[in-house]
């Protein structure tokens, strides 16, 4: 009989040292970040720049979330492709915790200072007396009231956020310990979080988003946002491996670990669009006016554009660049693609923000631009430097070796 | 000169397949085929096995669906018997893309198996061509020319060198239709 013959000289206890220019610049990132939104509250601008904040505070928990959804849908599905690059989204799940207080200290000070959520969080609007009085969004208050949405983002979040850090604490464990054990107790409550995850990330994406217009409602609101949020997670996987790979890092991961990245993007980004074009055609085709309120505002001159400009660079430019083989295996290809899907899916928060809170003032300036260029420094610095903490591979993971010989 | 066709080297492992088409390519020993019951990893790429046109044959049968929903819900819809429905345009593009949708997929997967069974000769009543019957259950087959590559003794040697259980001479290329 045959024997396998792999040798790998690969060293898994290679660490990544977080220093120099990536340190520089994603600290430089933060301080403009910050200076952005300071410019933005010091100019009175405080509505445009509490959307900005939640579009990005919320784009950076949907990323760090995607990171946890990503470790435990491996485990429960026993791949092993991954596990050579499973400490990237363990990173990335470890930082949620982070990105959820400062969501939440971001809804937080929305609502206190009444620009975001002010459709439903104004006491007036439930009083049947008061000239303020609204029927349909007094009929929500069940629901839709501030103990709840508390209550329910701290109750998600926290949930998201103590199973993120126990499934990277776990594999870190296992480093050090070896044996099963990590391996059986992750499967176990990577099951349990993907079906909390499943049935809470609607809900979540209604109480962060969709109530800012607090009238309109759309049952495919969560999928739609589960699908950008996967899609985004999934692209950040991309960007960190290749850039650590072109610092000469991880040399175990080659193109078959890129292509099933690649594939992952592709796939999704159809299953956005699907999404995506599942909520606007019912709604195009029913023409009910409670309905249509939400596209009409986006079909308003000063968001069609943008509102196109979405469709293209999320579903036509991957469909468009990655549908061939060779081009899901090739790294400044995927690099590209994963950066302009990053682009895309801030795009496409910002279609679903802007029109609920800042409507026909629109801006796209420094104060965008900065803030987006603060939470990327933010989540690189947060992630990096947890990635530089632990091996850059999970030496003792029962899949690393079919990780290692993985070919498609 | 023998009447043998083709040599067969029938091995019980994958990785020793594995070593005889190396062995058999160090000695420029040209390889008809393999014949495995499951998917090697890394095999194509050693025989130097073309990638599979059947993508192509997708694309086409799927532009093939597009066109053909496309025109047919146009016709219908448009061309023949413009209907108001919901006060919509009687050309109401958005509501076209599901149907057009499922039609592309639906003739894109049957228009890949149709090529597929072409390709690969396989028709109801149609007896598979197989050159080694245990191919199909425990044996890892390596098929060589035996006009091409006249040194039948060296195959041989080399194939047995490798590990393999079984050198065959057959005759005939398939074994299946008796």
């Amino acid at each position: 009989m045959g024997t396998h013959n792999h040798h790998h000289d690969y060293n898994f206890s290679e660490q990544y040292t977080f220093a120099g220019t990536a340190k520089i610049v994603s600290l430089v990132a933060i301080v403009l970040g910050v200076a952005a939104v300071g410019y933005g509250l010091y100019t009175g601008d405080t509505m445009r720049t509490f959307a900005n904040l939640l579009l990005m505070g919320y784009y950076f928990a949907c990323v760090c979330a995607a990171g946890a959804f990503f470790i435990a849908l491996q485990m429960v599905t026993q791949s092993g492709w991954s596990a050579g690059l499973i400490r990237i989204p363990q990173a990335m799940a470890s930082v949620l915790p982070i990105a959820s207080v400062i969501l939440l200290i971001i809804a937080a000070g929305g609502i206190y200072t009444h620009t975001l959520y002010h459709h439903w969080t104004d006491p007036t609007l439930f009083d049947p007396e008061h000239a303020n009085y609204d029927k349909l969004v007094a009929g929500k208050a069940a629901f839709l009231n501030i103990p709840g949405f508390f209550i329910r983002q701290i109750l998600f979040m926290g949930c998201y956020s103590i199973f993120a850090f126990v499934l990277a604490k776990l594999s870190y464990k296992e480093d050090l310990a070896g044996g099963l054990g990590s391996y059986k107790q992750s499967f176990k409550l990577s099951a349990i979080f993907l079906v909390i995850f499943g049935f809470t990330t609607p809900i979540w994406s209604f109480d962060t988003i969709m109530s800012l217009e607090a009238h309109w409602f759309s049952t495919m609101f969560g999928w739609y946002n589960f699908a950008a949020m996967w899609v985004s997670g999934i692209s950040v996987i991309v960007v960190i491996l290749i850039l650590l790979k072109k610092a000469g890092y991880m040399a175990w991961v080659n193109e078959n670990h890129l292509h099933d990245l690649g594939k992952l993007m592709f796939g999704f980004s159809i299953f956005w669009t699907y999404v995506w074009f599942a909520q606007f055609m019912l709604i195009w085709y029913s023409n009910i006016p409670e309905e249509t309120v939400y596209f009409y505002k986006r079909w308003e001159p000063e968001y069609k554009p943008w509102f196109w400009l979405s469709i293209v660079i999320n579903f036509l430019a991957p469909l468009l660049l990655l549908v061939d083989r060779d081009a899901k295996r090739k790294q400044n290809m995927m690099l590209f693609v994963a950066i302009l899907l990053l682009c895309g899916h801030w795009l496409d928060y910002y279609i679903m923000i802007m029109p609920g809170t800042v409507e026909t003032d629109r801006g796209f300036g420094l104060l965008e631009i900065g803030t987006a260029i603060g939470f990327a420094g933010l989540f690189t610095f947060l992630v990096m430097n947890k990635i530089s903490k632990h091996a850059l591979a999970p030496k003792h993971h029962p899949f690393l070796d079919e990780s290692l010989n993985h070919q498609i | 000169m023998s009447n043998t066709k083709y040599i067969l080297g029938s091995f019980a492992d994958p990785d020793d397949l594995m070593h005889g088409i190396d062995k058999l390519q160090a000695n420029n020993i040209s390889i008809y085929d393999c014949y495995t019951p499951m998917p090697i990893h890394g095999i194509e790429a050693k025989l130097g096995v073309k990638p599979s046109r059947l993508p192509i044959a997708a694309f086409c049968f799927g532009a093939l669906g597009t066109t053909l929903g496309f025109s047919l819900l146009y016709y219908t819809m448009a061309y023949d018997w413009p209907m108001n429905i919901g006060g919509k345009p009687s050309l109401p593009l958005p509501n076209f893309v599901p149907v057009t949708f499922e039609v592309t997929i639906l003739l894109c997967a049957l228009g890949m198996v149709a090529t597929f069974f072409y390709r690969n000769h396989l028709f109801p009543g149609r007896a598979p061509r197989v050159m080694d019957l245990r191919a199909t259950d425990d044996r890892f087959i390596i098929a060589i020319d035996a006009k091409e590559n006249t040194d039948h003794a060296l195959v041989d040697s080399l194939l047995k060198e490798a590990g393999a259980v079984e050198v065959k001479y057959n005759e005939r290329k398939y074994v299946s239709y008796e």
